[in-house]
């Protein structure tokens, strides 16, 4: 197991390499002079002349990408364009905001999810069954930023249930502006889930050692609870560890949308400002934050499930 | 009080399928008495599984009790509620079931397993699990504190089956069914584990249905045989019986294809030619027929399972003289 964990790290390390190397020639690939582009055409010679400095623009590409690995390994990420602020105090500064955005959106649409699929899955053809496959089917299909118009529209500005835009200040404050975001986000994790925990609760029920248990008279409510539950949500815990790259998609429309700070704002801003810089320190952390996702969520499916534990 | 234990009546089981009804089981009687062990032989196929499972209603979703009974003490198990029947499981009625690779609960651990079959006691989680390592200890698990906190994966395929077989005797039961319990292991294994459950029925003195398509051992360890063949008894009666004067082709056809001492059995058995017939499509007449090279006319009409002497059945219009010679 601990073999397996430093492997599976290398290779989130190593994805992370070619993928930061991928990005930083894809920038560079962008035709015309970055520092025009980036400064706009009315920028002085010395200020064109300070950027080229700061950014090693003169010098060969292998080198500039030499220059920028070493950065990364000291923790620098390259300085703010317009405001001279480091990189990484930028991103470290909006990352939380989007972070407790995604983790309550997983939380809840996780757990819904999973005691829908269960109790489907449990009672197989019933009427609930059935409602809850038509609304699983259709809380698939909606896209994240459609439900967060959606919602905004009704529960913000309607209803006036949540308050439409913005973080919120303490940890209640906070929560509450966090409520329309993730359920914007969780709805279509919600139906998801529900099926996947279905489909794979109901082949785990049609096991041999259910029936053993069941011959043993334990009740079905502890067959599903602790004998067939904790085999039916492995596949769940690996579909949310490489959907984090889809839920990273899905903040940037929910912070457009509830005008929240966050990584998804900020890559968007910069793009629009082209402030390189920025835009490559954001993406290469979101790209770090779904890499380290899938490590973390085979790494989890090896330590639920002994069979593969041992043989990692 | 009845020395009957178990009591099969008339018992018709279909499955739904696609292609219509399979009827895997046709009017099957036998009984089984307070101790006693009753062993049910046959090809695979046979029905053998899908009447040990009715007999706990555990049967898969498509299945369709069509007619008869089965009494357990008197009462009829398929006329019980779920949760009477949920009483009876485990505690009254054990089973083993044929394959030991799925029988255990592959995320949870054996020790876990072990006390969670032990709901219904009263006792604290260490006797519990006291109790579990004695069970285990008497199927002849070595350093079983120890294999208590190890994964189903982490044991042999004999192990595993030396675990179900201590999981049915916990309760000690009035009656442990056993499907096959030895057909996926080898011959030693097969040779110690059959001693072992003898040894346990004797201090425990519960019966035991034992279901195996090996005739060598149903005759080293049962006092009566039930055989099968397509989803019908064709013959049952004392296991010495059936050995020495078989009254049906196809036990004769069994004992012929058996290797006879189960020490010396062959790892491919010599077969019987000719296929179990469509469970679906039903042949008219006795169903051996196609598969029977004594059959003649009378064998279009179904014989019925006739007692030829006291505790001896068959179903065969050989054991009919004035028929054969008509
Ligand atoms: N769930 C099921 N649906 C349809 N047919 C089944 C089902 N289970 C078993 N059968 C069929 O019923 C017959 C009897 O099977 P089984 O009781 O397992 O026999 P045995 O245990 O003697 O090998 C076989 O023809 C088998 O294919
Ligand atoms: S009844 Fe006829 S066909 Fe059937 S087993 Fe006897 S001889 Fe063979
Ligand atoms: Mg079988």
């Amino acid at each position: 197991m601990f073999i397996y964990t430093v492997k599976r790290f290398a290779l989130a390390g190593l994805i992370l390499i070619v993928a930061v190397t991928a990005m930083f020639l894809m920038i560079r690939a962008v035709p015309g002079d970055p520092v025009s582009i980036m400064l706009g055409p009315r920028a002085t010679p010395e200020l064109k002349a300070s950027l080229i400095e700061q950014m090693a623009l003169d010098q060969p590409i292998w080198k500039q990408l030499l220059i920028y690995y070493g950065g990364l390994l000291r923790g620098d990420l390259g300085i703010d364009v317009f405001s001279g602020r480091s990189v990484v105090d930028i991103v470290f500064q909006q990352l939380p905001y989007t972070l407790e955005m995604i983790a309550l959106s997983v939380v809840w649409s996780a757990a819904l999810g999973i005691a829908l699929g269960a109790y489907a899955a449990a009672h197989p053809n019933t009427i609930i069954d059935r409602v809850a496959a038509a609304v699983s089917v259709s809380f698939v299909a909606a896209p994240a930023f459609v439900v967060a118009l959606l919602a905004l529209l009704i529960f913000a500005v309607q209803l006036q249930w949540f308050p439409a835009i913005g973080v919120g200040e303490g940890f209640w404050g906070r929560l509450n502006h966090l409520v329309l975001p993730s359920f914007a986000i969780g709805l279509s994790w919600v139906g998801y889930i529900a099926r996947l925990v279905r489909a794979s609760m109901l082949e785990v029920l049609g096991e041999g050692h259910i029936r053993t248990a069941r011959a043993f008279g334990i009740s079905e409510r502890r067959i599903i609870m602790s004998y067939a539950l904790r085999i039916a949500i492995l596949p769940v815990v690996t579909v949310i560890g490489v959907g984090m790259g889809f839920l990273l998609s899905s903040a940037v429309f929910t912070e457009i949308v509830f005008a929240r700070p966050g990584i998804g704002k900020l890559v968007i801003d910069s793009i629009t400002t082209r402030n390189y810089p920025v835009v490559m320190g954001t993406v290469l952390v979101s790209t770090g934050l779904f890499v380290l996702s899938t490590a973390i969520a085979d790494l989890l499916n090896a330590l639920l499930d002994p069979r593969a534990r041992s043989t990692k | 009080m009845s020395d009957t234990l178990l009591e099969i009546d008339n018992l018709s089981v279909d499955y739904e399928t696609e292609r219509g009804d399979l009827k895997a089981l046709r009017d099957i009687s036998f009984d089984v008495k307070k101790g006693e062990i009753v062993g049910i032989v046959g090809e695979s196929g046979c029905g053998k599984s899908t009447l040990i499972s009715s007999i706990l209603r555990l049967t898969a979703p498509n299945t369709r009790f069509r007619q008869g009974e089965v009494r357990f003490n008197g009462d009829d198990i398929l006329a019980m509620t779920e949760r009477q029947m949920r009483d009876l499981r485990g505690s009254d009625i054990s089973i083993v079931f044929q394959d030991p690779m799925q029988t255990h609960n592959p995320v949870l651990t054996i020790g876990r397993q072990l006390l969670d079959i032990q709901h219904r006691s009263k006792a604290t989680t260490a006797q519990k699990l006291e109790t579990a390592a004695k069970m285990l200890a008497a199927v002849g698990i070595p350093d079983p504190q120890a294999r208590l906190k190890q994964y189903p994966h982490e044991f042999s395929g004999g192990m595993r089956q030396r675990i179900a077989i201590a999981m049915a005797l916990m309760s000690e039961p009035d009656l442990l069914i056993a499907d096959e319990p030895t057909t996926a292991l080898d011959a030693t294994l097969e040779v110690q584990i059959i001693e072992r459950l003898k040894e346990l029925q004797s201090e425990m003195n519960c019966a035991i249905l034992f279901i195996s398509h090996h005739l060598g051992v149903i005759a080293e360890l049962c006092d009566r045989v039930v055989v099968m063949y397509a989803g019908a008894v064709v013959e049952s009666g004392d296991v010495r019986e059936i050995f020495h004067d078989p009254k049906h082709p196809y036990t004769r056809r069994l004992i012929e294809c058996d290797p006879g001492h189960i020490k010396t059995r062959a790892r491919i058995l010599p077969t019987i030619p000719g296929e179990v017939p469509d469970l679906v499509n039903l042949p008219d007449g006795c169903i051996f027929r196609d598969r029977c090279e004594q059959a003649f006319d009378k064998c279009q009409q179904v014989p019925a399972l006739d007692k030829l002497k006291e505790g001896h059945f068959a179903a065969c219009w050989l054991n009919h003289p004035e028929e054969t010679t008509a």
